[in-house]
């Protein structure tokens, strides 16, 4: 059962690989859109502080919505999606591989660069382990939510757009949490609660998204 | 066996087709024939259980498939009009991974010997971007070679082939069907199989 | 299926339009009716607050519009899971037909919200946690309505919005108390909408209007599913009987 998981990350994984340009454009977008916001705000340091995990999860959720209609549109494409629909096993542990390639892929490098752009912001280094953890908490839940807007968006005319337009709403419960557990560091008020929370949006995402995700792709196949 | 039960298509306000029924057995081979656009690809859809029907049923061993996803999905094969295969990947690599996802164990040796017999011996290692319109069907087709499911549905299957891969193809099919497997297909160049009973049915 | 239950008949769009067409007169004439007298409490009869002057009277708008604005959400998730679980026609088009009276109804608390807020608050819009999750309840009204306008076919747009609406139902709760959470972090407590002291009429007029909204809901959603239903089933006899019928 676990195996077709794997098997679907390895794959995916191996085109990503090929496919590398796509992952940096989208680490690329984060880090222009994340310097921008100092050139129109000014440089003063307090202010800036103040503003960076806002900031810095705003361009998370932004680059993440970029990777997002490719999920399985490239697979839809090539008739290869409907070969995974086909497969003997329920369509929601396909699309859980799915899921984390895809969060491997656009929220693991987010994560992983964040810490930089946060000494952008003259962020301390409790508050860019934080940082650090929440991007890497609350993204596969972003990985998840956008998964259902994916499928059900799959096809369809601006699907771009639209996906932004249901996905991004639903996104808002991980900004708060994200941006809180870095704000509740800075403020001195420890982030260990906001942390639990995203853990636990995370979990639920991961868990229920999939399901939903197979839900809208099968209607997308009809 | 497989049966439809008084199946109706309905696509968009069309009524594609309604009331048809039809059963098949082991070593049959079922020809669906229609002008463009009679919903030959939408009963095939129908049959591998992607496009639920407006009314009716259809059976695999006498029980519904859409009670038993699973495990009909674990006897059935299906190649549609695109390839399914990832430009990025080599032959071998495409090979491999549908087998894994089909959840199938594939060995390499299999897997090679299965993109010689489609005549892509030397041509394993190179990314499908890089190989013709047939050749990319014949990487499709490799699929065919170890494929030991029962019910196999097939979508065009000539098409792009030249005469050599049809009389292939053609063997491949027949030699499915004396294992007792079942076939059904779209096709608009009559191709003659040598083995099993060849059934035709006509929509629209 | 048809004719496994009963209620399916009632499902049916055909047995459904003549229906609809005969419940739509009353409940226009019951929300005329609750709108006159929930205007009358609420405009003459209910009494000048000591605080708000009588700018507060917007509440009688302002408090309607929001509760139907969250309870068409919850029927229009509830559509969409009779339909996803049954198949039924008339569920998706329930759910289709009531999202613009949905959306409007946010837009309207949303508004009046914002004229109420200006005398009190000083401002037209502050990021108090109930009108922030409107305007979140908004953005899925539009995400909805703009999904189920992207997809060409009628059925398929039926299921993918019932699927939308179902994950944006789980979706709700999560998104109120996050909002609400992250706004008693960075504002303190707002000022308290619903006082407990608020008068035993001004709740009447309250209630009042909020029955008008919801039977004007539902006379507007009916007539909007009629329509829809004329339109889907254009090819059908029940359809072309209907109109031959209007016509003569």
């Amino acid at each position: 059962m676990f195996k077709i998981i794997t098997s679907v990350i390895a794959r995916d994984l191996k085109l990503a690989m090929r496919r590398q340009a796509d992952i940096v454009s989208a680490l690329f977008f984060f880090i222009i859109v994340v310097s921008l916001f100092p050139l129109g705000i000014g440089p003063e340091p307090d202010l800036l502080r103040k503003l960076a995990p806002g900031v810095l999860w705003v361009a998370a959720l932004l680059a993440t919505m970029l990777s997002l209609p490719r999920m399985f549109a490239d697979d839809h494409r090539d008739g290869t999606l409907e070969q995974l629909a086909l497969a003997p096993h329920p369509l929601g542990m396909v699309i859980t591989g799915k899921v984390i390639a895809h969060w491997l892929v656009s929220g693991l490098p987010l994560a992983m660069i964040a810490p930089v752009l946060g000494i952008q912001f003259d962020l301390s280094s409790d508050a860019l382990l934080v940082l650090t953890g929440a991007i890497l908490l609350g993204t596969p839940a972003l990985s998840g939510i956008g998964a259902i807007g994916a499928a059900l968006t799959l096809g369809l005319r601006g699907g771009g757009v639209l996906l932004s337009l249901l996905v991004l709403p639903l996104y808002i419960p991980v900004l708060i949490f994200g941006a809180g557990a870095v704000d509740a560091t800075v403020s001195g008020l420890g982030g260990e609660g906001h942390l639990s929370l995203l853990a636990a949006m995370t979990l639920a995402a991961i868990g229920f998204a999939p399901w939903a995700s197979a839900a809208a792709l099968k209607i997308a196949l009809e | 066996m497989l049966e439809a039960d008084n199946l109706e298509c309905v696509r968009g306000e069309r009524r594609l087709f309604a009331g048809l029924s039809f059963t098949l057995e082991g070593g049959e081979l079922l020809y669906l024939q229609g002008r463009n656009g009679a919903g030959k690809t939408s009963l095939l859809r129908m049959l591998i259980g992607l496009l639920p029907p407006e009314a009716g049923e259809i059976r695999w061993q006498g029980e519904a498939i859409h009670r038993q996803a699973d495990a009909f999905r674990a006897e059935l094969c299906y190649l549609g009009h695109l390839n399914a295969i990832k430009e990025e990947l080599t032959p071998l690599e495409n090979l491999l991974a549908s087998a894994h996802l089909a959840g199938e164990s594939l060995s390499e040796d299999d897997a090679l010997d299965a993109l010689e017999q489609v005549g892509l011996a030397g041509r394993e290692d190179l990314a499908c971007k890089y190989l013709s319109q047939g050749q990319k069907r014949r990487v499709s087709l490799a699929r065919l070679v170890k494929e030991q499911r029962a019910l196999w549905v097939l979508d065009e299957p000539f098409v792009a082939l030249d005469v050599a891969a049809v009389d292939w193809l053609a063997g491949l099919i027949s030699a499915h069907l004396q294992r007792g497997g079942l076939a059904v297909m779209t096709t608009h160049q009559p191709v003659a199989i040598p083995a099993g009973t060849v059934r035709e049915l006509r929509i629209g | 299926m048809n004719d496994r239950f009963n209620l399916y008949r009632f499902a049916s769009p055909a047995t459904f339009y003549p229906l609809a067409g005969r419940m739509i007169p009353w409940f226009a004439a019951a929300a005329v009716l609750f709108g006159l007298a929930g205007l009358y409490l609420g405009m003459l009869v209910a009494p000048t607050d000591f605080q708000q002057g009588e700018g507060y009277r917007i509440i009688f708008i302002h408090v309607p519009t929001s509760w139907m604005s969250m309870f068409i959400y919850l029927v229009m998730a509830f559509w969409a899971a009779i339909g996803l679980a049954f198949n039924t026609r008339l569920s998706g088009m329930m759910a289709q037909a009531l999202a613009p009276t949905g959306a409007l109804m946010a837009f309207l608390s949303l508004w009046t919200g914002a004229l109420w807020g200006k005398p009190m608050w000083g401002a037209w819009w502050v990021w108090d946690a109930r009108l922030t999750s409107e305007l979140i309840l908004l953005f899925l009204y539009i995400g909805y309505m703009a999904l189920v306008a992207a997809i060409d076919d009628p059925r398929r747009a039926d299921k993918a919005g019932g699927v939308l609406l179902l994950v944006g139902v789980v979706n709700v709760p999560i998104i109120y108390f996050s909002v609400k959470w992250w706004n008693t972090l960075h504002q303190g407590s707002s000022v308290n909408l619903t006082k407990s002291s608020m008068a035993e009429t001004m709740l009447w007029g309250m209630l009042l209007m909020a029955l008008s909204f919801w039977m004007y809901s539902i006379a507007v959603a009916l007539t909007r599913a009629r329509t829809l239903m004329l339109e889907r089933e254009r090819h059908t006899d029940w359809v072309k009987a209907e109109l031959a019928e209007t016509q003569r």
